[in-house]
């Protein structure tokens, strides 16, 4: 992983690291990694200036597969970690992924927030509606009838929609992408990594061990037969009536970015003791 | 018809009351809030230190807890059995947002004043503005006692202090608790 | 249970002495009560700055009702001629602008024979729980007194009648309030009037004991909280980056730090909670910029498992905790130091972290500053246990000498080859790489790990890594920063935090009478060190173990981490009342004469 020589041309390869992924064969989280590093050549960034965090579940162990900087935190905290790192650190390019149990139900909160708060993140989110680590529980995103050990007969809770609730919580940038477009998936991050604040991308990501029936997404998903909006009334509405398989980018805003960010130091720390000192 | 109740600037129509029982139960209604919110403030200054304006609210609610109990005698009712009010708050009614921890009985008595004032009106018009003769003649009498009241609330009103101008500084900041 | 406290220590753990001991004549007490409303705080702040001005030390606690607004309140001030870092046994004075719930305080203002209660006869009687104490009772008209002044405020007589019985003159109690004064000009000279007419009100207070003119003070003396101190220390230290989710009692210190990370350079997030919080520092860390967070036992407890990623992916942080009494809850605004067995050992697996406490409220700066110091040097969490009583409470110290405790952690330089972040050195310290670094990337990871940073359930791994983490904690060379020692003698009392002040007066006062103890307040809890402990101790025959919470948690930690001389005793109670000097000389002595 050390042996990027720094000028050399910069493909998807640069971004990939030299250890295998452990997901099982045929999940879609593979063609997301590969669409990672082809977005991350499209826009030549130096990998070394890139940041990719996670919390857990299968979708969070990303950030070793490539050969950015990676950082594989506490289930459900990514986008916390990602914060303090992005304001601390704005000269870098940070990355968030996981799944939708970790973004949407232990993270829910921090989700909101980022959304709200509007770092230039990009929070990338492969959703299989199924905890698949913890083997097979429904998610927040798991259809209500979806009988599982933990819940049989399922949850009967109605799924959550995270576009809606990142466009009203104020996200920048919202996405849906699959899995099974890599090219499409590439090109739909780099638009997000290049849009000022917070860009979420949610990717239709199968999981063909417990849900083996998402296999067929790839027959049921179309390309969102709109353009991007800048206007957020209208995004609502588009993603109101959405069905959960119109892929492209739904909204791209104009929010003024979080201005958190170190300032020139105007003063030395010893000035600071004028009010204390007598 | 509809008669009206002005409030805050605002004039709010509503059904009048058909007979005696319906209107005694719209001012039971009435004073039997007026009463319960009096004395909400009356724990809040208590809580506040204000011992003073807690006592005057007080006191305040017992005279509408009185109201309240002169109409159930009045018309034989054991119990009280709410009926809807036509109006978010009724006209005799404090606000909530009316006080302050630091106010003086004369802001109270000034926030009674208004009270009593509106709650004089409403009976006045109300009187004006129905058909049945009985409940007319019961909002008269009512209206004579909430001038009563205006004139006693007045009354204190004129024997009590003036606040000083800084009566809302408080040196201190607001306390950290949780 | 069995209990292996003396029984002597637990009747007085278990029932405080309210009687009082003489008052030491080179300080001074008092106390200022009213309502909501009449400015007390504002007074004994600005008692505390004249009596600065004038050359004194001293310190000031708060404590109030639970409402927000309008509450009953205190301000507790102790004066004296030489540094106090505690509240002393008894009040000297307590002045009262009115009555109403003051008697709340009965048990945080306790009264003596000699002290004196001004209060005002128009406000009703004395309450008897303050009558009982036998102190002078001498009403005088204060709101009268300041209704005749239009405009002025009943807290500025208050502040003269108490500051001209301190002894201050009318000058430096002009000046204080002259320097804070953020209002109009007439308001102003109305409250100096009032002031005035407070100090001329304190002639009708005869025979009471004033303190003495100070000596002119040697050097720069500050003024300032335990929650500033440990703020200030932070970016003396180097922290440049704060997430910060608002707690009672720590809430002060990430107000501070806001405007002064602006000034210094650095950033303050506010987070939507406290697992967001912790998450946020460790995410800076990584990206190499010390950061800090503050929060008490409620935040805390949210934030252990961030804790414990950042012991399993070795970045630095540092959480200021300012405890508060407990559990769940507890008691907000009051203090105790019951977060101890939680901090040092309440995060899951084999997760060693560094646990420091201050020994005052100045010591607040250097000991989060030293925190920030060994968080960076040993890529590790820091917390630091404050507590209310120092965070809140704000005092008159020698200026803190500059210590040169900086951030200085180790990191990985460019391109150098075969770069594994966890490897296994010998200091157990291995250079980190700093995200933009190339040629040295790695993923940071919660999950055990091989050196290069991958996920691992090796056995020989976690081995590895457990071995690593722990070593580099304890080989590192704590020097004398490691505890106050102080005295000497065959028996040593051991304490920590808040609880060192209290203590060390009692050992002066046991001094002076010819009793000689050894102090040795911690400042390092984790990790602990035999050696350390040998060496402390060595011709110590008895131990005695003093803290303020009711578990004995301070002793407990001791008995089972290190083997102490004798058969260690234990002097423990809970808060919300300060341990106080008197009560722990009478404790020591009792025990030391056994």
């Amino acid at each position: 992983m050390n042996d990027v020589a720094p000028c050399a041309p910069r493909t998807a390869q640069t971004y990939k690291s030299a250890y295998k992924p452990i997901w099982c064969p045929g999940c879609g989280d593979y063609s997301v990694l590969s669409s990672v590093t082809k977005a991350l050549a499209m826009l030549d960034l130096p990998p070394e200036d890139v940041v990719v965090v996670s919390g857990i579940g299968c979708s969070s162990r990303i950030p070793a597969y490539t050969n950015c900087y990676g950082f594989h935190g506490v289930h459900g905290r990514s986008l916390a970690a990602a914060t303090g790192l992005k304001v601390a650190r704005p000269d870098l390019t940070v990355l968030v992924a996981g799944g939708d149990g970790d973004g949407y139900s232990i993270g829910g909160n921090h989700f909101l927030h980022a959304c709200r708060r509007n770092v230039d993140l990009t929070y990338i989110v492969m959703d299989n509606h199924v905890y698949g680590m913890t083997k097979g529980q429904p998610s927040p995103t798991t259809e209500p009838d979806w009988d599982s050990k933990l819940s049989p007969g399922g949850t009967k809770l109605r799924v959550f929609h995270p576009l809606v609730v990142a466009l009203a919580s104020g996200a920048n940038f919202i996405a849906r992408a699959f899995s099974g477009d890599p090219n499409g998936t590439a090109d739909i991050l780099a638009q997000a990594i290049r849009h000022p604040g917070f860009s979420f991308v949610e990717i239709l990501s199968p999981c063909v061990t417990f849900r083996p029936e998402q296999r067929e997404w790839k027959t049921q998903v179309r390309p969102a037969p709109v353009e991007p909006t800048t206007d957020a009334s209208r995004a609502a509405r588009r993603l109101m009536t959405d069905d959960g398989f119109n892929i492209g980018v739904l909204y791209a805003g104009d929010r003024p970015v979080c201005p958190l960010a170190p300032a020139e130091p105007r003063s030395r720390v010893e000035d600071l003791e004028a009010e204390f000192a007598l | 018809m509809n008669a009206a109740m002005q409030a805050a600037g605002t004039t709010i129509e509503y059904e009048p009351p058909r007979n005696l029982a319906e209107f005694m139960s719209l001012a039971l209604a009435m004073e039997s809030e007026a009463a319960q919110r009096y004395a909400e403030l009356a724990d809040a200054m208590e809580m506040a230190n204000n011992v003073e304006v807690a006592e005057l609210f007080r006191r305040m609610a017992n005279i509408e807890t009185g109201h309240a109990r002169a109409v159930m005698a009045q018309m034989h009712w054991r119990e009280y059995v709410p009926r809807g009010s036509p109006f978010s708050e009724g006209p005799e009614t404090p606000g909530e947002d009316a006080v302050h921890y630091l106010m003086q009985p004369y802001h109270a008595l000034e926030l009674a004043l208004a009270c009593e004032e509106r709650a004089e009106r409403f009976y006045a018009d109300l009187a004006a503005a129905v058909e049945d003769a009985e409940v007319r003649e019961a909002a008269r009498g009512l209206e004579a006692e909430e001038r009563e009241h205006v004139a006693l609330v007045r009354a204190w009103l004129a024997r009590a202090e003036k606040p000083a101008e800084n009566w809302a500084d408080d040196p201190d900041p607001p306390r950290y608790v949780d | 249970m069995d209990m292996p406290v003396g029984t002597e220590e637990r009747a007085a753990a278990s029932a405080p002495s309210r009687r009082a001991s003489p008052v030491a004549s080179s300080s001074l007490s008092i106390a200022i009560a009213g309502s909501g409303g009449s400015g007390v705080m504002t007074a004994g702040m600005l008692l505390l700055e004249a009596a600065a001005k004038a050359g004194l030390y001293g310190l000031m606690v708060r404590t109030s009702g639970p409402q927000i607004r309008g509450g009953e309140a205190a301000a507790l001030v102790r004066l004296a001629h030489r540094p106090v870092a505690a509240l002393g046994d008894a009040f000297d004075l307590l002045v009262a602008v009115d009555w109403q719930n003051v008697h709340r305080f009965a048990d945080e203002i306790p009264l003596c024979e000699n002290s004196v209660i001004v209060g005002d006869a128009g406000e009703g009687d004395t309450p008897d729980v303050f009558r009982a104490s036998g102190a002078r009772v001498v009403p005088l008209p204060l709101k009268k007194i300041a209704k005749s002044i239009p405009g002025s405020w009943i807290n500025m007589v208050a502040l003269g009648l108490a500051g001209a019985l301190s002894g201050l003159s009318a000058a430096v109690l002009e000046a204080a309030l002259r320097q804070s004064w953020k209002r109009d000009d007439a308001g102003l000279a109305a409250n100096l009037e009032a002031l005035r007419a407070g100090i001329a009100a304190a002639s009708q207070v005869d025979a009471f004991p004033t303190l003495g003119a100070a000596k002119p003070a040697r050097g720069t003396r500050w003024l300032l909280s335990g929650n500033e101190a440990a703020g200030y220390g932070a970016l003396c230290g180097g922290v440049r980056f704060v997430a910060a989710y608002p707690i009672t009692p720590a809430t002060e210190l990430l107000e501070w730090m806001a405007p002064a990370l602006a000034k210094v350079g650095g950033t303050l997030v506010q987070a939507e909670d406290e697992l967001a919080s912790v998450n946020m520092i460790i995410g800076a860390s990584y990206g190499g910029v010390p950061s800090l967070t503050a929060t008490a036992g409620p935040g805390l407890a949210l934030m252990t498992e961030g804790i414990g990623l950042a012991v399993a992916s070795e970045t630095p942080i540092v959480v200021v905790d300012v405890m508060r009494g407990g559990p769940s809850t507890g008691i907000p605004a009051k203090s105790e130091q019951s977060d101890l067995s939680f901090a040092v050992s309440g995060l899951h697996g084999d997760a060693p972290h560094l646990v420091v406490a201050p020994t005052s409220i100045g010591d607040c700066l250097a000991t989060t500053q030293w925190a920030v110091h060994l968080a960076e040097a040993l890529q590790a969490p820091a917390l630091v246990l404050s507590d209310q009583f120092m965070g809140q409470s704000r005092a008159i110290v020698d200026e803190p000498a500059q210590s040169t405790w900086v951030a200085r952690r180790l990191t990985a330089t460019a391109n150098v080859p075969d770069y594994k972040r966890y490897r296994d050195t010998e200091s157990g310290i291995s250079p980190m790489a700093i995200p933009g670094t190339p040629g040295v990337v790695y993923t940071a990871d919660g999950l055990e790990h091989t050196e290069g940073g991958i996920p691992s359930s090796q056995a020989r791994d976690h081995a590895r890594q457990l071995d690593k983490r722990l070593r580099k904690l304890v080989l590192h060379d704590y020097g004398e920063m490691w505890a106050d020692r102080e005295g000497s003698g065959e028996r040593a009392i051991i304490t920590f935090g808040s609880a060192a002040s209290p203590v060390r007066e009692a050992l002066r006062r046991l001094r002076e009478r010819g009793t000689h103890v050894r102090l040795i307040a911690l400042r390092l809890l984790a990790p602990l060190s035999q050696e350390r402990f040998d060496e402390a101790l060595a011709g110590v025959s008895q131990v005695l173990v003093a803290e303020q919470n009711h578990g004995a948690q301070l002793y407990r930690y001791l008995r089972a981490m290190i083997d102490l001389p004798g058969k260690p005793r234990s002097f423990h109670r809970p808060g919300p009342l300060p341990l106080r000097p008197g009560e722990l000389a009478d404790a020591i002595l009792a025990w030391s004469t056994r």
